[in-house]
């Protein structure tokens, strides 16, 4: 079962990812970036993460992408054409993504063989106590330090816009 | 299997009560705004107009879809589903009542009990602007647009107040679960006071009830927020060129958006199914006492006829009455539905709260309606929060 869901939902974010690329219209890109962010908040959930796996749909599916979609109608940006590619672009290009693919498969393979697969339900500590704890013990300096960054992009953010007002 | 038997008979239970219900809340008001206006309201169909829902429901299936052009038709079909679908999901995580025994399985009256519920409830409503962005862009027409952009804009103003006025409760209670944050409000200060949040703890959240209650208006874009479907400036708003059954889904959202927030205040900041006053004060008998009463004026004005038909209906209505009255006083019975009773009647209470300031305030303007959520409403939440978080710690 755990599987079934896995692959099933490991499946939908691969697809929506392929989809962000091949949209035309950006609307369209924006919402394949919320299925992706929606199904990876899934697969948090199967890893017993359940805290990071709400917060993954608070934060990135729901304020991050809305304020992207918000700003794609504000903007009412059409679908885009298609630019001409060259022969050899659309010749070699298939072949040499699977080729770079493939060897990077092949180097994680080699690099990395005692990795192993997730095992499901081994994994605990996924709730919002642990959560909590975790941040305003072991990792206050880090998290304090994160919230400063995000304080000083709203600043830079506010100066940028004001400059622009003038 | 026994598991899976239950909770698809729990579905069956929840999904056609809540779906009447929605249809019946719009018909309670269509009566309440009218009595509020001294006019009388549907009165054709059915006996008070009791049948309208079902007449109103007849009618949307049976009319046109209509697809406006150069609508991008994708978008345009999916948005009304998105926005039903993330309204109606939430139910799903709602406690409303304790739990019981019925031929040997035990019931919880809830589908699910989550340990991150009320986070699940926050992110499936912050989904759920997508429904109302994307029908607003999707119907290719000026207004729409602008409705659309307007909702998305006050939704995630709003969202940050009202996460942040849920978030004070949370501290009192401890926990994330929906039954757990209830179970952390029962009992009595001094003997007759509920320790519901808003009266008890280290600092009662009156206050948060407050902004709570103001975001909830915003976030289910109602008046004194319908900014997104501003008739006298937008026509209305994001779903001006919905038609039947999509219409019906957006208008099916609202209401249930509407029943989840109730919900959410009720079980976070009223105690969810604990009641007003202590049993051995007799707050069990309340629920039956309530109904029959409300069986005796029917009986009354059934015989005192102010209409020649009220001499039929209204006894009819007190026979319904005086029955539940009766099945909440069966002994066997009072467990289970007497908690039922004080999760709905807070629920209903607040419902009404919704409908009656619908019939008493006037608009925002928009530029009153952004600047009140960001200088007034976010930083009063951030304080409450703030002083509710050192209180809880001094105190623990």
């Amino acid at each position: 079962m755990d599987f079934l869901f896995f692959f099933l939902f490991a499946f939908i974010a691969v697809a929506c990812a392929v989809s962000v690329v091949v949209q035309k219209h950006p609307i369209a890109s924006a919402l394949s970036l919320v299925g992706v962010m929606a199904s990876i908040a899934v697969l948090y959930l199967q890893l017993g993460a359940e805290f990071l796996a709400m917060a993954q749909i608070i934060v990135y599916a729901g304020a991050v992408m809305v304020l992207f979609i918000f700003v794609i109608m504000l903007l009412n940006a059409g679908a885009e054409s298609r630019a001409g590619r060259s022969y050899a672009a659309q010749l070699m290009g298939p072949p040499l993504l699977v080729a770079l693919m493939a060897s990077l498969g092949f180097a994680i393979m080699r690099g990395f063989p005692g990795g192993g697969t997730v095992k499901f339900d081994s994994f605990q500590g996924g709730t919002a106590q642990n959560i909590g704890y975790a941040l305003f013990t072991d990792y206050l300096l880090p998290f304090e330090v994160t919230s400063v960054l995000i304080l000083v992009a709203i600043l830079g953010a506010i100066v940028l816009a004001r400059k622009e007002m003038d | 299997m026994e598991f899976i038997i239950i909770t698809l008979i729990k579905l069956a239970v929840i999904a056609f009560v809540l779906l009447t219900a929605l249809a019946y809340i719009q018909w309670v008001e269509r009566k309440v705004i009218a009595h509020v206006q001294v006019r009388m309201g549907p009165s054709r169909v059915g006996p008070h107009g009791l049948l309208q829902p079902l007449a109103d429901v007849v009618k949307l299936i049976t009319k046109e879809g209509v697809m406006p052009p150069h609508a991008n038709k994708f978008f345009y079909l999916a948005a009304p589903i998105l926005a039903v679908f993330m309204a109606l999901i939430s139910i799903s995580v709602i406690p409303f009542g304790t739990e019981f025994t019925v031929l040997g399985h035990r019931v919880m009256m809830q589908l699910t009990d989550l340990n991150v519920g009320v986070l699940f409830i926050l992110a499936v409503s912050s989904m759920g602007v997508y429904g109302i962005a994307l029908a607003g862009w999707a119907s290719n027409n000026k207004y729409s647009l602008l409705g659309g952009l307007r909702s998305s804009a006050q939704m995630i103003s709003y969202e940050l107040p009202m996460s942040l006025a849920l978030a004070a409760p949370l501290l009192i209670a401890g926990t994330l679960s929906l039954r757990g944050i209830v179970d952390s409000q029962a009992g009595y200060n001094l003997g007759f006071i509920p320790k519901w949040a808003i009266f008890t703890g280290p600092f009662p959240q009156i206050f948060s009830f407050i902004i709570f209650m103001i975001a909830a208006f915003a976030e289910t874009n109602r008046i004194p927020f319908d900014l997104p479907e501003a008739e006298n400036e937008l026509v209305a708003g994001f779903h001006v060129e919905y038609s039947s059954m999509s219409f019906a889904a957006f208008f099916m959202a609202e209401y249930s958006n509407m029943v989840t927030v109730c919900s959410v205040a009720t079980l976070l900041f009223l105690g969810g199914w604990h009641p007003l006053w202590p049993e051995s004060m007799g707050s069990n008998f309340a629920a039956p006492l309530i109904l029959a009463g409300a069986g005796a004026i029917c009986l009354y004005h059934g015989l005192n006829p102010a209409r020649p038909f009220d001499r039929f209906t209204l006894p009819a209505f007190a026979v319904i009455f005086f029955g539940l009255a009766g099945l909440m006083a069966f002994p066997p019975l009072v467990p289970v539905l007497t908690p039922l009773f004080w999760f709905l009647a807070k629920l209903s209470f607040l419902l009404f709260v919704f409908i009656w300031i619908r019939a008493t305030l006037p608009r925002f303007r928009y530029d009153q309606l952004m600047s009140f959520a960001w200088k007034f409403l976010f930083p009063a939440a951030l304080l409450n929060l703030l002083v509710t978080g050192f209180l809880v710690a001094l105190v623990s």
